[in-house]
Order: structure tokens, then sequence, then C-alpha cells
């Protein structure tokens, strides 16, 4: 078992929604957050004043996948939330020692 | 000398009554405009240190700040006692205004929407660090040593700057001079922010400060239509004027920000408009034609200007009210001297666009700097004894957890966190 994680700008979200509703996902968990990478944040400007805004908004969306799906999961993300501009963001998939289903106590892949 | 009251004209009271009404909505317009403007944390505090001047001031006006504004003369510098507690103006007249065509109690009431939202502009300027306490006191002061007297000299029919010949139709000396220069020497007392300019300190919600511009604007034709004391052409003028300037000082500010700076920015709209409304402000019974469109555009521009001024100088006028009533008040002020028009109001006189030379200018100059030199080194005096006193900042640490806190108890923002009842 895997968990996908991938930080992309706030309005792909609906394009990553609908792509891995596409493929088959079937649930996911998303979280406002804020970070910078290489982009470094955007400069406001108030009364003439200038405010670099370091930490800009991003969305955090968080997918289970059983080990033959996440690759594909993780590609289906990186297609979707591409622009090619700066800021685009990063999908990363990691390890999972286990999941449980909490309402049924299933475990492992049938808990996915 | 007793002279016979004028007849009370029932359009001219509706008008003046509803006048103050809209001249009332503007100090919470004004809380919104600010409260927008400052850091989240701090705009309860921004928001409290307005509507409570719709509070104490309203008091104390009604008490004895009328009659030392408009009660018997003397000298020309400051009224008697004879007003206070507002005896006797249920059916009486007040001194040099006998020929108005309302009562003298719907002066009254107009005139101390004036007296709350003069002193509610400061609070821009003082933003995020002045302590409640200290704020009230200096409000309570405030309004009887400085706006009593300039209130009397500028639109007393006895004051010495009316009888000079100095025009100031709605309050570009009384209200937006008197309110930028006491904004000044109060930051002067106070100081800087924590971390002031090298901290970004970006407005937590610009929809707050576009909604107060709207409501200013709007309240605005109360204020300066208002000023005519009756429902006839030259409020309608005063009107029309009101809404031009604030257009054209809009479209002013934009331009030049967006030449200097990039982008036209909803905060530089807001901004502009409001810069017009006090450049038309002191000329908005007395000019015509074309001339409130060039006031207010040389508003916008020159105040956008103005407001970087701090940044060199090195004061911290938070919001900008130097920047904008006080300059904005000084541009509408002096350019009456050139635009004024007395084909517009038989009771002003010409400007030196429209063959009246040098005269008005000059006694608009002198107008200007008595309020400014009075007003500074009143309110500089005042600050420092409030300071000495009450004390007029808040704590370090104070001023970094933010003035909804710790000086009210209060958050403007709750997310539904978990507490209990009773106190720590």
């Amino acid at each position: 078992m895997k968990l996908v994680t991938a930080i992309i700008k706030p309005f792909k979200l609906d394009d990553v929604k609908a792509a891995l509703t596409d493929i088959g996902v079937q649930g996911m968990t998303i979280s406002e957050v804020r970070g910078f990478g290489r982009q470094r944040g955007h400069t406001e400007v108030y009364r003439g004043a200038e405010y670099t805004v370091d930490f800009v908004p991003k969305v955090r969306v968080e997918v289970l996948a059983d080990d033959g799906d996440a690759e594909r999961v993780a590609a289906a993300i990186t297609d979707a939330a591409r622009t090619g501009k700066i800021g685009d963001g990063k999908v990363w998939v990691m390890p999972l020692d286990g999941v449980t289903r909490i309402r049924t106590g299933e475990m492992g892949d049938d808990a996915l | 000398m007793l002279v016979a009251a004028a007849k009370i004209d029932a359009g001219d009271t509706a008008w003046v009554l509803a006048a103050a009404a809209l001249v009332l909505f503007m100090t919470p317009g004004l809380a919104f405009f600010y409260g927008g403007m400052v850091r989240g944390k701090n705009v309860l505090g921004m928001l409290m240190q307005n509507v409570f001047c719709m509070g104490l001031v309203s008091v104390l006006w009604a008490f004895f700040v009328f009659s030392l504004a408009f009660g018997k003369d003397h000298g020309g510098v400051i009224g008697g006692f004879d007003l206070v507690g507002l005896k006797g103006l249920f059916s009486g007249t007040i001194p040099g205004l006998q020929a108005l065509t309302i009562p003298a109690l719907a002066f009254v009431a107009f005139q101390m929407m004036f007296a709350i939202i003069t002193p509610a502009l400061i609070t821009g300027a003082t933003a995020d660090r002045m302590r409640f306490g200290g704020w009230v006191l200096f409000l309570a002061l405030w309004s009887i040593l400085v706006y009593a007297p300039v209130a009397h000299w500028v639109f007393a029919p006895t004051g010495w700057l009316f009888k000079r010949g100095a025009l100031d139709f709605a309050g570009g000396t009384v209200v937006h001079i008197n309110a930028g220069i006491a904004a000044l020497a109060v930051v002067l007392v106070l100081g800087r922010r924590q971390g002031w300019p090298r901290e970004a300190m970006p407005p937590h919600n610009l929809p707050f400060t576009l909604l107060g511009m709207g409501i200013l604007w709007f309240g605005w034709f109360g204020f300066n239509a208002g000023s005519a004391l009756a429902a006839n052409r030259t409020a309608v003028q005063a009107f029309m004027n009101t809404h031009m300037a604030a257009a054209a000082a809009m479209l002013g500010w934009l331009v030049v920000e967006r030449i200097k700076d990039g982008k036209a920015t909803t905060l530089g709209a807001a901004s502009g408009a409001v810069a017009g409304l006090v450049a038309i402000t002191p000329c908005s019974g007395y000019v015509g034609g074309t001339s409130p469109i060039w006031i207010g555009f040389i508003a916008g521009v020159v105040c956008f200007l103005a407001i970087q001024l701090k940044f060199r100088i090195g004061y911290d006028d938070s919001l900008d009210v130097v920047g904008v009533h006080l300059v904005g008040g000084v541009i509408g002020s002096l350019l009456l001297g050139l635009f004024a028009d007395v084909k517009v109001n038989s009771a002003g006189r010409n400007g030196a666009f429209f063959g009246g030379g040098a005269h008005l200018l000059g006694e608009q100059f002198i107008a200007v700097f008595s309020v400014l030199a009075f007003t500074f080194a009143v309110s500089w005096v005042l600050a420092k004894v409030v300071d000495a006193t009450v004390g007029l900042r808040v704590t370090r640490d104070e001023e970094l957890e933010g003035l909804d806190l710790t000086q009210h108890a209060e958050a403007a923002y709750s997310f539904g966190e978990l507490g209990s009842i009773g106190r720590i």
C-alpha cells in the first residue's frame, strides 16, 4: 500500500479530482496549505508599499492506493496539475505499514 | 440685539435632518474603510475607536461642546456657555444664524455628526498601537480644546476666520486639515509600530475597505450638500461637485498608480475617491462647471504621491491620514482660492481663475496655516498629557498580540474554537 501526496496549485484541484475519478480512485483528502519552492512567493503592492508573500496558498491532495496503482495515480495527478509554469508543485509516493477502515475494521488492501 | 428668527421651511428641515443621518453613517463607513486596512488582530480595536466617537462626542456635544463652538462669541476665538445643555434651543436661535430656515436643533444635530467623524479620522494614523483608555481621554480633551474652537473660528459667523472672509463650505479646515494635522502630532508622540517599516503589515480585508469607501461616498452627499443648510440650488451644486470630484480623483490616483506601480488596485480606487471627497469638501458650495473634476483629479494625483512621504521622513502614519486628509484638505482649501465662483454662490467670492485676484487665496492660506499651527501644537500637548497620565500606547506584548484581544477581550474572527464557560 502507498500514500500518494501532491502539492498543487489551488485552481487545479478540480482537474486533479476529475483525473483521479476517471482512473477509478474512490476517495481522497485535501487540505489548504501554504508553502514555497523555486517559485519563492509573490509580490503584493498596497498604496505603493511592496510586500513579498513568501508562503503562497497551495492545496495538498492525499490518496491511498495499492502498490500496483500508485504510479498511475501519481502520473494522473502530474498530468492534470501541470501548467508548465513555475509553482506547479510536487507529487511523492510513500510506503504504508497499515490501513484500517474504521467502520468495518477491514485492514490492508481491503480497506482501500 | 434680538433678531427675529426666519420662518421654518419644511423642505429645508427635511433635507438637513436626512443629511445629518447621512453624515452619521459616515463614521461606521470610515470604521470599515480603516478596519479593512489593518491586520485581523486589530480590526475590532479600529472599529471600536471609531464607533466610540458616536457615544462620547455626542454626549459632550449636547452638554457643552456645541455651546463652545456656536454659543455667544468671545473675541472670535471661542463660543460661550450660554447654550450649555442645548438650553432654549427647542424654539430659540443660534447667535449669527437667525436667518436659518431650519430649527436650531436641526443645525445642532447636523453639526454634531461632524464633531463625531472628525476625531474618528485620526484613528487611521494611530492604528494598531493606541491604548483604548488613552484614546477615550484624548478624544474628550481634543473635542473640547481643539474641535470646539476651530469649528467656532470657521463655521460660526462670529468666528475670526469666518469674519476675515476665508471660505470653507463643509469642513476642509475644520474637519480634514484639523484631523490630519492632529493625526501627525499624535503619531509623533506615539511612535512607530513594532516592526515598521521593515515588516509587512498588509490589509486583512480589502472588501471591507471598498464597502467603507462606498458608505463614505454616499454619506458625503449629506456632509457637503447638507452644508447648504437648505434644499436649494447651492445644495444641488454641492451634491454634483461631491460626486464629480470623487470620480475624477479615483481616476487621477489610478492613473499614477498604474504608471508608477504597474497595477491599478482596488485600494487605490478607494483611496483616490476618498482623497477627492476630502478635497472638494471646502469647495463644494462655491465652485461649479468642470472645476470639481479638476480639483478631484489634482487631489487624486497629489495624494497618491503624498502617501510616500512617510517612508521618506519616517513617521508611521499607519493608514495615510496625513497623506489623504491633511494633504487633500490643504489642496481643496487652497484650490478654492483659484476656483471659487460667485455665480454659484453669492455668499462666496471669486477666486483667482474667476477674476477675484489673489485676495481669496491669501485668506485661504491664513485659514490653513492658522489651523495647522494651532491644532498641531495643542494636539501634541494633549497627546503628551495623555501619555504621561493614563498612557497613550499599549505595551510591546499587547501590540504583538493585537488590540482586539488585549483592549476589548474579543476576537473578530472565530472559527469554532474549543472553549468553556468562565474566566481562566
